[in-house]
């Protein structure tokens, strides 16, 4: 039983951490906003889980970072965004941040103006608000990998390879199917764009949260006869979508996930139902990469895990955590580079994360080859280009169906600045320069 | 049947006594607050606790005096923010003072729309059809881009705080804009409990028939009570989505908003003033309190996922513990125990 | 209208009102507390969901269906006969609003109680139902939702069985309609009450099994009681019938609407016009599709 385990675990754990948490001179600290309970715990176990064992694969193998310790404090948010910013208040004024993971967009639009002011870094890997790409305007948030308008253009290309290239796109007709909120909404221009410029019809279908309920969807879907089927879904949404397009005759095969309809939280609860059903990814699931094993090895098999069911390890959260690890950690290692093996400022992990470049070879020398492609992050694209590849689901695992694929960012730049300037124009923002990146105000 | 057995305000003679307390207060949060408080409580306390307390005020009005059982105040908190965001964005050079009215004002006319079912259906069918306002105006202000100014992640930022050309942009000084806001508003709600307004609330709450046979105007003083509530629940809105958060997404105005609004007046006491006040600093505090103090005792044995359910189940049951003890709220709670010291000072 | 179109507004049609019974399912176990005890048992959610995932999580472990769901159902009873004792008998005679409280307050520590026991995994659940569509003139219909619309019926006969011939369930009806008379001719209420919240318990585990089947078993499942509370107020909190039959003109209604009103107003409308419609209705018939003339509870 998860309680009586979590109490042996916690106990031991506690007897070796003992004394652990004062942050002496060079130690670099990540507060975390977990949730670990509430609607989306699955998702929070796995990704704070996975980040945890990464910093720890850290610490006990390398000695941390040049030497310098990396430690981390939790607070329980249940995803809720009152939680998580008490939680910002209470943890930022313990020394050395490096920076914000919170994963969740409604906590990290509250915190947008915070770090801003306390200027350290705040991350919304894979998600976020899309406009934040643009590092002119917003010079501490970072969408790493992909915003959702990369991903958008990510599942056309997909979609255009199966097809046999994008030419073939024409005279196809696909079907979004999204969840009533922001984060659903956000993507509609963007497959309308997209649907012009490459000819194919496109219809968008809203599905109220929380999306419990789609037989009326679903019964359209089958009217309209699309060629596929993008899930934009959200928690539970996701696999009753999948066990209403069985319950009305629509093939999984033809339906592709979003980067929040990709994990297997989504496809267990849909049993059969879901096989067959791809899923887009920024970071391949399994357990069979280099840096995974390590942390089985060096992290699990020491007791230190933090997963509590060690099948999870590898699993499409778990694997956002340890990519998030590392993205974190090799910013703080390329800021080290120029500021010194020190405990640095947030103001210079920023400027880590600002030149945070790591292509396949370096991805491959820190044992991630194929668990994701590499990142190039600029003092004004906050995004780094992250490459895409599709899962698909066979009833027990993902299994990696694509090459890596990359988003079409040209096209979306000038969409994504629209939109960043009329917030600096709205609250007054002085558009930055690459010179004001190179200054360190902390 | 239900909220009688409520005090009646006091009204008439002005007891003095009556006003040191909330004067002291007042002294204390405007002078000494600002110099000591740290930047913790003032962020993730007091600001949420002065915008839950001024939305439960609102409430209270409706469900404690008028005995109208709600459960939209989140929906007319989120009408009042995105009101407030959209008259400041679209009317140049607008005071802050008139968007915060003209907020007020927008949410008081979606309240009052949304409050016509109360002239047909009363107690848990009007409660439950309230529960249309609050998807519908969620519903609404994700739908159409125009509210949020077609940013595309749906979201309204804060705008520059400025009254009378001063800035209010720190956190002591958006502490200060609130506890103003929220001062005025109460002053006026006391003059308004005390007014015959407030006693036709009262009237059509314990007896509706007999309110209509002393003329009491039955339909017109429901659709006031949810009007005056909803006004004030937007204007707590606004001061939740500027001074508080900064950056809201109308999915933070959900039903457990609402359902946490409706816990604060029952746990602080149904038709009082300082009813509302007390409940959020519990609702505020408390969860705080136990979630330091749990991980404080138990923190190495348990992971914190354990320690927020435990927590979770620690406030369910005092919430069930508070209704079967004190059923009119922590407020007549303090009066028992302020009752019980004045008897013993009082002895020889 | 066209033929495929007519088949298609029937395809709408039957998957709506299939839909509704589930909804009925959920709005059945609000109805039997309400009646009896006049409360809006806003725990009914969380119930459903502590059902499910017992259920779920001793099925994981080995056990097997059958002894699984009798163990299950044995905790249903302990849960509703505790929440008699400790929750109930000492709110006796308080105002709804207290009542609907104090559920709200259950419903967190039913909550917390079931994700500290079960863990926050979710967890797919098969009932053996095979879910895929069959047609009938061209009309697809859905194996799953026909034999949950069979378990719904078979329930509902089996409580008023229970209610019209044992004496337990005569009991229940006095109480129902007239409490303190119940009680002036000697009827123990709180045993009626402890059973009534054990039969809740019942039903919410057999729509938590449906549920939980259709959405997977996890935390999202305590969310459908939105689903049921637009069918109370049009069906009446007292009445099974009304559950029921509000239950099927929620779901078609929502579902034609979604689909042919959904287009002009862009869509995802489903969400409030359960309630939206339910209103109308009252607005009209203040009483309800069944209920009870009074409405002047509260």
């Amino acid at each position: 039983m998860t309680f009586f385990r979590s109490i042996t675990a916690a106990a031991i754990a506690a007897a070796v951490s003992f004394g652990a948490t004062v942050v002496r001179a060079d130690e670099q600290h990540f507060p975390l906003q977990s949730y670990r309970v509430g609607p989306y715990a699955a998702g929070g176990t796995g990704f704070f889980g996975g980040f945890i064992d990464y910093l720890n694969l850290i610490n006990i193998r390398d000695g941390g970072v040049n030497g310098v310790k990396l430690t981390w404090s939790e607070g329980e948010t249940q995803y809720e965004v009152e939680k998580g910013v008490e939680v910002y208040e209470r943890l930022k004024s313990n020394p050395g941040i490096a920076a914000w993971n919170p994963l969740s967009v409604g906590i990290a639009y509250a915190m947008i103006d915070r770090v801003t002011q306390d200027k350290v870094p705040l991350l919304t890997i894979n998600h976020g608000r899309t406009d934040t790409t643009d590092g002119r305007v917003f010079p501490y948030v970072f969408p790493l990998l992909l915003n959702p308008y990369s991903e958008t253009s990510g599942i056309v290309n997909y979609i255009a390879s199966k097809e046999g290239g994008v030419e073939s796109l024409k005279g196809k007709k696909i079907v979004v199917l999204y969840h009533g909120s922001p984060y659903g909404k956000e993507t509609i221009p963007i497959y309308e764009l997209l649907a012009e410029k490459y000819g194919f019809t496109v219809s968008q279908i809203e599905v109220p949260h929380p999306g419990n309920e789609q037989q009326a969807q679903w019964l359209q879907i089958r009217r309209e006869r699309p060629d596929y089927v993008v899930l934009r879904g959200w928690g539970v949404m996701n696999p009753v979508a999948l066990k209403t397009a069985q319950k009305t005759g629509f093939p999984a095969a033809k339906i592709i996930g979003n980067v929040w309809s990709n994990s297997e939280e989504d496809v267990i609860p849909a049993g059969d139902a879901a096989i067959g059903y791809t899923a887009i990814t920024t970071q391949a699931s399994g357990n069979t990469y280099p840096v995974v094993q390590e942390i089985q090895k060096v992290v699990y098999d020491a007791g230190k895990g933090n997963l509590e069911d060690k099948n999870r390890i590898g699993s499409v959260y778990h694997n956002l955590g340890i990519v998030n690890g590392i993205l974190n950690v090799e910013a703080v290692r390329i800021a080290q580079e120029k500021f010194g093996q020190r405990t640095l400022t947030g103001d210079e992990v920023r400027w880590g994360f600002e030149h945070l470049k790591l292509d396949p070879a370096r991805v491959e020398a820190l044992g991630a080859k194929d668990l994701f492609h590499s990142i190039n992050v600029t003092w004004d694209n906050h995004e780094g280009e992250g490459y895409v590849t599709f899962q698909q689901w066979d009833g027990k695992k993902w299994n990696v169906v694509s090459d890596w694929i990359a988003p079409d960012w040209a096209l979306l730049r000038p969409i994504i600045e629209k939109s960043s300037e009329a917030y600096a124009a709205e609250k007054g923002i002085k558009v930055r320069t690459a010179e004001d990146a190179d200054a360190i105000v902390n | 049947m239900s909220v009688h057995a409520l005090p009646l305000p006091l009204s008439g003679t002005l007891d003095r006594r009556r006003f040191a307390w909330p004067a002291a207060l007042l002294v204390v949060a405007y002078f000494v607050v600002p110099l000591v408080a740290t930047s913790y409580l003032l962020e993730a306390i007091l600001l949420p606790f002065l915008a839950l307390s001024l939305a439960a005020l609102g409430l209270n009005l409706l469900t404690g005096y008028c005995g109208q059982l709600s459960l939209g105040s989140a929906a007319f908190m989120a009408a009042g923010a995105f009101a407030a965001y959209n008259f400041n964005l679209r009317i140049d050079g607008l005071p802050l003072p008139v968007t915060l009215v003209l907020a007020g004002l927008t949410a008081a006319a979606v309240g009052t729309v949304f409050g016509l079912p109360s002239l047909r259906l009363k107690g848990f069918y009007l409660a439950v059809s309230t529960l249309a306002a609050q998807f519908f105006v969620q519903w609404a202000l994700t739908k159409f881009g125009w509210f949020s100014n077609d940013n595309p992640s749906g979201v309204i930022d804060a705008p520059k705080l400025l009254v009378a050309g001063l800035a209010f942009d720190t956190a002591t000084g958006r502490y200060l804009l609130a506890l103003t806001v929220v001062a005025i508003v109460t002053a006026l709600t006391v003059r308004l409990v005390n007014s015959p307004t407030g006693r036709n609330f009262i009237a059509v709450r314990d007896n509706e028939t007999a309110a209509r046979v002393i003329g009491v105007p039955v339909l017109r003083t429901k659709l006031l009570a949810f009007a005056i509530s909803s006004f004030i629940i937007g204007v707590a809105g606004v001061l939740w989505a500027f001074t508080y958060l900064r950056t809201v997404e109308p999915a933070g105005f959900n039903l457990d908003r609402s359902f946490q609004i409706l816990f604060i007046i029952i746990i602080g006491g149904l038709a009082t003033i300082r009813g509302a006040f007390i409940g959020a600093a519990f609702f505020v505090v408390f969860p705080l309190i136990l979630s330091r103090a749990g991980s404080f005792a138990f923190g190495g044995l348990f992971d914190s996922g354990v320690l927020d359910m435990s927590q979770r189940i620690v406030i369910g049951a005092l919430i069930i513990l508070l209704l079967i003890l004190e059923p009119r709220g922590i407020s007549a709670l303090f009066d028992r125990v302020a009752a019980r010291l004045g008897r013993l000072r009082g002895r020889p | 209208m066209e033929w495929y179109d007519f088949l298609f507004f029937i395809e709408v049609l039957v998957g709506g009102l299939l839909s509704g019974v589930m909804y009925s399912l959920v709005a059945i176990g609000f109805v039997l507390i309400y009646k009896t005890s006049g409360v809006l048992n806003f725990a009914q959610g969380a119930m459903l969901l502590f059902a499910a995932l017992t259920f779920v999580s001793l099925v994981e472990r080995g056990i097997p269906f059958a002894l699984a769901l009798a163990i299950t159902l044995l905790i249903m009873v302990a849960l509703g006969f505790a929440i008699e004792r400790t929750v109930l008998r000492p709110l006796v005679n308080r105002s709804p609003m207290t009542l609907f409280m104090a559920t709200l307050g259950l419903s967190y520590i039913i909550e917390g109680a079931a994700q500290l026991l079960w863990g926050t995994q979710v967890h797919g659940l098969d009932l053996g139902i095979d879910d895929t569509p069959f047609e009938v003139y061209g009309v697809f219909i859905s194996k799953f939702d026909l034999v949950a619309a069979g378990l719904a019926a078979a329930m509902v006969g089996g409580l008023s069985a229970f209610f019209h011939w044992t004496r337990i369930g005569l009991a229940f009806r006095a109480v129902a309609d007239d409490q303190f008379a119940a009680l002036a001719v000697g009827l123990r209420l709180n045993r009626i009450w402890g059973t009534v919240w054990t039969a809740a318990g019942f039903v919410a585990l057999v729509a938590g099994l449906l549920w939980g089947a259709r959405l997977g078993v996890q935390f999202s499942l305590s969310l459908v009681v939105l689903k049921a509370l637009p069918v109370l107020v049009l069906g009446g909190f007292d009445s099974i019938l009304g559950a029921i039959v509000g239950g099927l003109i929620v779901g078609a209604g929502e579902k034609l609407a979604e689909v042919y009103l959904g287009p002009f107003v862009g869509g995802g409308i489903e969400g409030w016009f359960a309630y939206a419609l339910a209103l109308a209705f009252l607005l009209v018939r203040p009483g309800g599709l069944f209920g009870k003339k009074l409405v002047e509870r509260v």
